[in-house]
């Protein structure tokens, strides 16, 4: 049954009307526009629909709305400032050109924002490992760690 | 995987299908010029390749490039963006059309100044002389590209190229890195319904039953569609499409055709229909020097595209004309086998291609468009966006073909191979659009008024196919190599990147190992003592040096090892060398490769290419295979079929060997062979012990250990 409901998604307070048991990921998606958070495969097996929940990377794939009401949610939307300005990640991701065809490019952004949230000077294997449950099919993995080192260094400066 | 190739071409490049000028490019008032390519951007960057050779040659700067998305109704048909062609094709006929139209403007330019061309200085589009000026913008006309490409038109000389051979960023990496809307999953058209289709995950002849009592309430649901054995729902909402199509699942039951063999490759040996000696060498004297004879079979399994996105596609039926998004690789000939499906008229059909996620071959996107297109027909003229999900792809896109593989070699007293045989048993390797009677296209085999499933075909040599460089690049006296074709397809397969040269270059490559150390020579000296060809010669040089192959220090559980190939024994050199660990599971350290595609025109795209090519075929050789059970694929999730981790990826370390004068080839599909082949070769320099059947995974080493002892 469809009922009115309440997300924080990127600071901002959205209004929907959606079952509660729908995943968070098409309500990102279609209800507020936000298409960054990409759809792989529907069970949190593979990061390419990651947000911050609570600053926690997790599946939207995999999260209905009532798990995420009340809670604050980041998309890959959200990483960069307000006026379009890019996260940090962002704009070491441009200067690696760490990508090849970019699907799975949110899902990362996300995982490595949170790493540098809570490890602003990772090293590459806390990278890697942080980056786990995202998969990269194009084989662009390794620009995308030495992406993440980058952002780090330039974040520390 | 060509469609090009089939015919030899009279023009170069793809001019001969599409001679006009104004099919290639067009000058805008604004300062802008649009290039027009039938090639499709498929994640490997091609649309930034094609516009650097588009500025080059009319002397402008990349930004005023605009590159268009290939269109039915605007775009040149250049066939399939497959092959590792792009360059040569489309930028080949690109540079000359480009060089023409410069020609011209120039010539216009001069005529409006009433100057000769020669009195003319030119930077960027801007044309001055003696305190006078006009440009490109100004002269643009589109009457004067109303005519055919000169072919013979001069180009500029490499050596003063300033765009092409620079590293230029990928031009459509902004957008996917802010998380912009990009990919033809994050299209919404007004009043667009989302549709998925109903299947099992296995070959089916039709529902047996199917109960919609319960569906048909779900609020939100538009429609229900049947035609035979396709079923689909169209929703308002994309997660009642979703919901519905996992309901109706449940309740249906289906004929199931074609039961599967339980031993692939020993059903591929003895199903084979057509037998090919592909070369044939012989050197009696040089026989008679035999002294050892070695032989070793290989296989390789079903692999699967397994991009992160499954497939999609829109489609609108708006007064008997349809309209297709869709990320084909060939969208000319998505538009012949849809109007095939569908009853229409080609000339009823535009498909425009939109950037999907990676693409490795042949997969779902094709297919995705006839879903959409039969469920467009229940949507009374409104949009419907198909979206497969995970399991409908690892379902019914098509494999990467299983091979078998059997090799013989003798070797002569001095460590001389002096004969060489090579035998491999596959499916064809295309069953793409366009190249059947009927539609290739999965739903149209299953509709009321069915279509008869094609068979995947070869495509021929010098490029083959299953038989992709099973012609050794060698120099051995005596050879004979072999196709055992098997037309009868038990998992429907494909084109996959780089299609037999993986299991061939395995295989060759592997066998090589043997034999050198049958030989008791070193891999490389080996090698080299067979290739006269020196560009192949030069990148195993150039891969030995900087991996320091000669000061390998050994230690317990590690091992090196390379494998080498010339991509399609025409285009692209690669060697590669790999340093890997065994303890329980194969762990590979270090990749070096050393590439030769001659010209290169985007070096960091080049770059990026064969690293990705490295990893990615680290992955299907140590962990992937598709899974069958009785009935069809069995993996139909990530955690059936695993594919390489961050935390599992090698360092990769790309030289490139430029030669600007000798001709761009394809960068896309050069390294998977040499890859698994230097992987396996480095696995049983450590153990001690060949591993021949792929993947090199834990089980698949026991059995070897165990076969051993």
């Amino acid at each position: 049954m469809a009922e009115r409901l309440q997300l924080t998604v990127n600071g901002a307070e959205s209004e929907l009307e959606a079952s509660s048991d729908t995943a968070l990921l098409y309500a990102l998606r279609n209800d507020l526009g936000l298409k960054g958070t990409r759809f792989g495969c529907g069970s949190g097996q593979c990061g390419a629909c990651f947000v911050l929940i609570d600053g926690y990377p997790a599946p939207a794939c995999d999260t209905p709305l009532w798990a995420a009401a009340g809670k604050r949610i980041t998309t890959v939307e959200g990483l960069s400032k307000g006026g379009g300005e890019l996260h940090p990640l962002q704009h070491a991701f441009l200067a690696e050109q760490a990508a090849q065809c970019g699907y799975c490019t949110s899902g990362i952004l996300i995982s490595a924002a949170a790493l540098l949230a809570r490890n602003p000077r990772p090293t590459e294997s806390e990278v890697r490992a942080a980056l786990d449950r995202n998969l990269c099919r194009c084989g662009s993995h390794n620009r995308m760690v030495r992406a993440v080192l980058r952002a780090a260094s330039e974040i520390a400066l | 995987m060509n469609t090009v190739a089939e015919s030899p071409l009279k023009r170069p490049g793809s001019l001969e299908r599409n001679p006009k000028l104004a099919q290639w490019l067009r000058v805008h008032r604004d300062g802008a010029v649009s290039i027009f390519s039938g090639k499709v951007e498929i994640g490997q960057g091609i649309s930034t390749a094609l516009a650097q050779i588009a500025a080059e040659e009319l002397g402008i700067t990349l930004e005023r490039i605009r590159m268009v998305a290939a269109d039915t109704a605007v775009s040149p048909d250049e066939g399939v963006t497959s092959g590792s062609l792009s360059v040569q094709d489309s930028g080949d006929a690109l540079r000359r059309a480009c060089a023409q139209a410069r020609t011209l403007l120039l010539k216009s330019a001069a005529a409006r100044l009433g100057v000769s061309v020669r009195d003319l200085q030119v930077a960027d589009g801007t044309v001055r002389t003696a305190g006078r000026s006009t440009s490109f913008w100004e002269c643009a006309d589109d009457a004067l590209f109303d005519c055919e490409v000169d072919e013979t038109a001069a180009l500029r000389s490499p050596r003063d190229y300033q765009v092409v051979g620079k590293p230029a960023p990928r031009r459509d990496l902004p957008d996917k890195i802010a998380g912009r809307p990009r990919f033809i999953q994050d299209i919404t058209l007004p009043g667009m319904l989302y549709g998925r289709v109903v299947r099992p995950s296995y070959n089916f002849a039709g529902p047996v039953s199917l109960d919609d009592s319960k569906i048909k309430s779900m609020p939100g649901l538009a429609a229900i569609v049947r035609d035979g054995g396709f079923v689909g729902v169209l929703a308002e909402r994309e997660d009642v499409a979703i919901s519905a199509q996992r309901a109706l699942r449940l309740t249906a039951s289906w004929r199931e055709v074609d039961a599967l063999p339980r031993d692939v490759h020993a059903w591929l040996k003895e199903h084979a229909a057509e037998h090919h000696v592909i070369s044939e060498k012989e050197n009696a004297d040089a026989k008679s020097r035999a002294a050892k004879v070695l032989e070793a079979s290989y296989t390789k399994p079903y692999i699967s595209h397994a991009s992160i996105g499954p497939s999609c596609a829109i489609a609108r039926i708006d007064d008997g004309k349809l309209m297709v998004w869709s990320h084909s690789q060939g969208i000319f000939n998505l538009r012949r086998d849809l109007a095939l499906a569908l009853g229409m008229r080609e000339d009823a059909i535009v498909v425009r291609h939109a950037e999907g996620a990676g693409c490795y071959g042949h997969n779902g996107a094709d297919d995705a468009a006839l879903d959409a297109a039969l469920l467009a027909r229940a949507a009374g003229g409104r949009p419907v966006q198909v979206q497969w999900m995970r399991d409908d792809e690892f379902a019914w896109a098509p494999c990467g073909p299983a091979m078998a593989l059997s090799l013989r070699a003798a070797l002569d007293p001095h460590g001389d191979i002096v004969d060489w045989e090579h035998e491999l048993w596959s499916n064809g390797h295309s069953s793409r659009p366009g190249r059947s009677q009927g539609p290739a296209l999965a739903a149209a085999w299953h509709l009321a008024r069915p279509h008869e499933r094609p068979s995947a075909i070869n495509l021929p040599l010098p490029a083959g196919a299953a038989d992709r460089n099973a012609i050794p690049i060698y120099d051995f006296p005596n050879q004979r190599v072999v196709n055992h074709y098997v037309h009868e397809m038990p998992v429907r397969t494909s084109a996959l990147r780089s299609l037999g040269a993986y299991a061939n270059v395995f295989a060759i490559e592997s066998f090589m190992d043997e034999l050198a150390q049958a030989a008791e020579i070193d891999a490389i000296a080996f090698r080299l003592r067979h290739l006269k060809d020196p560009r192949g010669r030069a990148v195993i040089d150039a891969a030995a040096r900087r991996a320091g192959w000669s000061t390998w220090k050994p230690v317990e559980g590690r091992g090196h090892g390379i494998g080498f190939a010339k991509y399609k024994n025409l285009g692209a050199y690669c060697a590669a060398i790999a340093e890997v660990e065994v303890e329980r599971e194969v762990r590979v350290n270090r990749l070096v490769l050393a590439v030769d595609v001659g010209l290169v025109i985007n070096p960091d795209g080049v770059i990026n290419q064969i690293e990705g090519g490295a990893i990615q075929s680290t992955s299907w050789t140590l962990k992937e295979e598709v899974k069958l059970d009785a009935r069809g694929i069995a993996s139909l999730d990530w955690e059936h079929y695993p594919v390489l981790k961050f935390s599992e990826v090698p360092v990769v370390e790309v030289e490139l060997l430029d030669h600007p004068e000798l001709p761009a080839a394809g960068a896309g599909e050069a390294a998977q062979g040499p890859t698994a082949a230097a992987i396996a070769n480095a696995v049983a320099h450590a153990l001690g012990l060949r591993v021949r059947d792929l993947p090199l995974t834990h089980e698949r080493i026991a059995v070897a250990i165990s076969q051993s002892t």
